[in-house]
């Protein structure tokens, strides 16, 4: 291969894909944070747009916003990466691109029924054109059934694409494994029970077993094959490394999700197994950590795009911090009894959703957008992608902190005190120490959206002004998009 | 089921990792095909393990069983008792004393308890409320609100109601006009059919054997 044919990387058809993932995967992300902030809002002032958008219905799109452009903007990593893991075009593309554009259609009509319909009346109609008003899995059964088939042409992607190529890796191995689990997981939430006890039941199979488990060897995968590209880490020492933590999140992480079955109605075995499995939970996570800066440091950071770097360190600590420190001070059934359902929760969701999956996607799209210039810029850096990370991180690290200080007069105040009554509840949530951290709430969003408009406006100009002489030094490892 | 908790996290662990030992002879540990079959048992054994109490934990939670009250509870008085033994408190079934001044049937407390629940799930309550504790954190925990003393203390008198149930009927059929604290119930026009329907739920709902979930429900000064 010549030089010209190395800085002029040709796109396969499956990264072009991954490109229209990534965008609207930040599109959706501004729609996340825009009705993040207006909730955040409502709940200093109560009273605004209630008439218009209570704030159920932001508080819906707020959730349903951040799970779509999570998971697509991780199917858009695979799209990225799949071609060149396997050497060749992804098999049945076509297919791909019609239902990726007959979702984008779906979710704009969702999201159009979520905020001018908002509810209707009890009926199984209601369920199927409206939404199921189950938290997190609220789409429509309609919807439900276009993401299967979704996941379903994802998953013969992929499939086919490893049996035509021949080659089969220890992570495509895994990719696949982790995906079949993934589709049939969400099929568990597909379903109508009066029960309310077997309903809690199976929707915590795709709400805990999706984000606690086959999302996290997901982003395992992305992160193997983001590493080989941005520090050429070897394949080897990368799938022993995802295998270990294969293990360990679903050795920990299924029977961990007893740690949802101590309250609703279901046997008392699952407080001693939910409490030890999922206190293991954080293993994984440190190895992750370990990993990571051992990578980093075996390389001196060298790296061909710094930025990508940055969110990937971001990921390890975050993921951590997020999802291991803050879910394990809560999940033991002596502390859960009084911080279940408190805004606790919500730190936690904040602080880890952004460590294991916001971060990754970063990565991911900061790898893409590296190759989408011409000349390719190596090492990838700009100015502004410090200042969009800095914002992004510190805003949403002051949301959790705001939670944890209101989720913590909660579970002191209505919990402990109070006795969990209406009142109990009142009198937490107008309590000073929780009132004043509504206002540091909304102002940390602000930033976060600062971050936001910074980062976006790097994804449009970083690398633009790559040079030739910069484009001369790429080394062979960038355009290869990871070892072969 | 008679094995607690310690001798099945034992069990799980211990068959994981014999099996991973079997399989990998002459493989190090620190090897790529150790790990590999690592993965592959642990996901194996803990899914089956997964799997084995989701059939214990469906018997147990079927309404009439041994955790859930059936759905004709909605007839009867219920309350909460303190266990000494646990330090937690229980719901109790009490007397007979009918639901809107009527004794449902089985069936017709199964159409009702239905109803409320696709009431409840049309009305995305669960984005404000929390459900046993799941939910938004936006408006009070539901698990115990049938046995909320805020209703016979507050609502009652405020909506002018008789009963109960009629004062949850009332109240929820039009939130935003008896307003409770500084956050406000949207009106989410319930029909008179839907209101009762919920109301049911709500009741049967509260007779559900949480492990003590909220902890000292009432205890409220």
């Amino acid at each position: 291969m010549t030089q010209a044919a190395q800085t002029h990387p040709k796109l396969y058809e499956s990264q072009k894909l991954a490109r229209w993932y990534f965008v609207v995967a930040i599109a959706l992300f501004g729609a996340q944070l825009t009705f993040g902030l207006i909730a955040a809002y409502q709940q200093i002032d109560p009273n605004f747009l209630f008439g218009l958008a209570p704030f159920m219905t932001n508080r819906t799109l707020h959730v349903n916003a951040m799970i779509v452009w999570l998971l697509v903007g991780m199917m858009g990593g695979v799209y990225w990466f799949l071609p060149k893991e396997t050497g060749r075009e992804v098999v049945g593309i076509t297919l791909a691109k019609i239902i990726w554009w007959v979702i984008v259609a779906g979710v704009t009509v969702v999201v159009l029924v979520y905020l001018f319909v908002q509810y209707g009346p009890a009926k199984w109609t209601t369920l199927w054109f409206i939404m199921e008003g189950r938290e997190y899995i609220e789409a429509p059964r309609w919807a439900d059934l276009a993401i299967v088939l979704w996941v379903a042409i994802f998953l013969f992607n992929v499939v086919a694409t490893v049996l035509v190529s021949r080659r089969i890796t220890g992570i495509l191995a895994v990719l696949i494994f982790d995906l079949v689990a993934l589709g049939a997981l969400y099929t568990a939430g597909m379903h109508f029970t009066v029960n309310i006890s077997m309903d809690q039941f199976l929707w915590w199979w795709v709400v805990h077993l999706w984000v606690e488990a086959t999302w996290e060897v997901l982003v395992g995968v992305l992160i193997a094959w983001s590493l080989m590209y941005l520090l050429g880490t070897s394949r080897r020492l990368l799938e022993t490394w995802l295998f270990i933590e294969v293990t360990l999140v679903f050795g920990t992480g299924i029977v961990g999700l007893g740690h949802h079955y101590y309250w609703i109605g279901t046997p008392e075995y699952w407080l001693g197994l939910g409490g030890f499995f999922s206190a293991l939970e954080p293993l994984p996570l440190v190895a992750m950590v370990v990993h990571a800066v051992y990578d980093a440091g075996g390389h001196r950071l060298g790296t061909v795009n710094k930025p990508a770097m940055l969110w990937l360190i971001a990921q390890a600590f975050g993921n951590f911090i997020g999802a291991g420190v803050w879910g394990f001070m809560q999940t033991l059934p002596q502390i859960n009894m009084y911080s279940h359902g408190t805004q606790m929760a919500a730190a936690h969701g904040h602080l880890s959703f952004t460590g294991a999956y916001l971060s990754t996607v970063m990565v991911l799209i900061y790898i893409a957008v590296q190759n989408l210039r011409k000349p390719v810029q190596v090492p990838l850096d700009s100015k502004l992608w410090k200042w969009a990370a800095a914002l992004l991180l510190l805003g949403i690290i002051g949301i959790a902190g705001a939670f944890t200080l209101s989720g913590l007069t909660q579970t002191l105040v209505e919990r402990a005190e109070g006795g969990s009554t209406w009142a109990a509840y009142i009198n937490a949530y107008t309590h000073p120490w929780y009132a004043r951290t509504l206002a540091w709430r909304f102002a940390f969003a602000w930033i976060a959206v600062i971050g936001y408009v910074l980062l976006v406006w790097d994804f449009l100009t970083i690398g633009r002004g790559g040079t030739a002489a910069q484009s001369a030094a790429v080394s062979p490892l960038a355009t290869a998009g990871g070892e072969s | 089921m008679d094995y607690g908790w310690i001798e099945i996290a034992v069990a799980a662990i211990f068959v994981s990792v014999v099996i991973t030992l079997v399989l990998s002879r002459g493989a190090g540990w620190l090897s790529w095909r150790f790990w590999r079959n690592a993965m592959v048992v642990s996901s194996v054994v803990m899914f089956a393990v997964l799997l084995w109490l989701s059939f214990d934990s469906a018997a147990q939670t079927r309404p009439g069983g041994e955790r859930i009250a059936p759905w004709t509870v909605i007839n009867h008085e219920i309350g909460l008792k303190w266990n000494p033994e646990k330090r937690w408190q229980e719901p109790v079934i009490g007397q007979e004393t009918g639901f809107f001044g009527k004794v449902y049937s089985p069936d017709e407390a199964y159409q009702l308890v239905r109803l409320g629940k696709l009431t409840l799930q049309s009305r995305n309550c669960m984005e404000c409320h929390t459900f046993l504790g799941n939910g938004a954190y936006y408006a009070p925990d539901l698990t115990r609100a049938w046995l909320d003393p805020w209703w016979e203390e507050r609502i009652m008198p405020m909506v002018g109601a008789e009963s109960h149930e009629e004062a949850m009927k009332t109240w929820l059929q039009n939130p935003p006009q008896y307003p409770q604290g500084k956050r406000r119930m949207p009106n989410l026009h319930l029909s008179d059919e839907e209101a009762t329907a919920l109301v049911a739920f709500l009741k049967w709902m509260s007779a559900i054997d949480t492990n003590g979930f909220p902890a000292h429900f009432g205890d409220y000064k």
